[in-house]
């Protein structure tokens, strides 16, 4: 700790090790929040039978849910972190293109998404139209 | 793929995915940057930085596009919805340029029409990935296995 702290936060391996850390801790946090939503059902259905209370009754008691949710906090936090060293179009835009990439891969490998040739030209026209509108 | 499509307010519910993410994360950026440096050796001073009045409306703002994008989720694949968020950037772009008239570049308008071809295809297509309830082989299912324990 003594040594990161003593450490400057400068540089680009710096930045690359913020932005990896958003990176890796939204998608681990997308993909757990994703599988929890689909294990719980359509959340418009559970409340139409069930009411507000029984659609948040049924997102609060889904454990994935919390595991999800602890992992986008760590996102969180890391961009906070980040934001204080970098500036807001470097951190944003390079973050939300890569996690659009890293999720594709994601979804298909561990939600087993259909993600098809439409879905993967997507991302990447995304990924690269994010990059532009950032520079 | 089955042709699954949004109804008009699950399309409702993705602008608000869309809207809010960007807005509360330029309201962070303005508060972030207010505050002086923060160390490695001082994490707590991360939590204060929560109860300013910019990280607080963000935070506002960003626990409303988390209730929508869990909403979106629950009736939507992930590769469906995530190209929603990044339209955000499109918007805000847009905003920036004819309400508060800054000028926008060549290169962020060849940005904008790139992310709005993307999620222009993603949209065109079905928004959830069909699932059979009988997999031939392999061990499919990963995630709606236990979906009828939880529904009410």
């Amino acid at each position: 700790m003594m040594i990161l702290a003593a450490a400057p936060f400068s540089g680009p391996w710096a930045a690359a090790a913020m932005i990896a850390a958003i990176v890796l801790c939204s998608t681990t946090g997308e993909v757990l929040t994703a599988s929890a939503m689909k294990s719980i059902g359509d959340l418009d259905d559970i409340r139409a039978h069930s009411g507000l209370k029984g659609a948040i009754l049924a997102v609060v008691t889904c454990p994935r849910f919390y595991a999800g949710v602890g992992f986008l906090a760590l996102a969180f936090f890391s961009l906070l972190f980040a934001l204080n060293h970098l500036d807001l179009s470097l951190v944003a835009p390079a973050s939300a293109s890569l996690t659009l990439v890293t999720n594709a891969i994601a979804a298909r490998f561990f939600l087993k998404e259909n993600v098809d040739h439409r879905r993967w030209t997507a991302a990447v026209l995304v990924c690269i139209g994010v990059y532009f509108l950032a520079h | 793929m089955s042709h699954i499509r949004p109804t008009p307010r699950q399309y409702l519910i993705l602008g608000l995915v869309a809207v809010s993410a960007p807005l509360g994360d330029t309201c962070l950026s303005r508060g972030m940057t207010e505050l002086p440096s923060i160390s490695l050796a001082h994490p707590l001073s991360l939590i204060s930085a929560v109860f300013t009045p910019w990280i607080a409306a963000g935070i506002a703002l960003l626990i409303g596009f988390f209730a929508s994008y869990l909403t979106a989720l629950s009736w939507a694949d992930l590769t469906y919805v995530l190209p929603a968020t990044a339209f955000g950037n499109v918007i805000v772009a847009l905003l920036s340029r004819f309400w508060l008239h800054e000028p926008i570049s060549f290169q962020r308008w060849f940005g904008i029409v790139l992310i709005t071809i993307g999620v222009g295809f993603v949209a065109h297509g079905p928004s959830l990935t069909e699932r059979t309830s009988v997999e031939p082989s392999g061990p499919a299912e990963p995630v709606s296995e236990i979906a009828e324990e939880r529904v009410p």
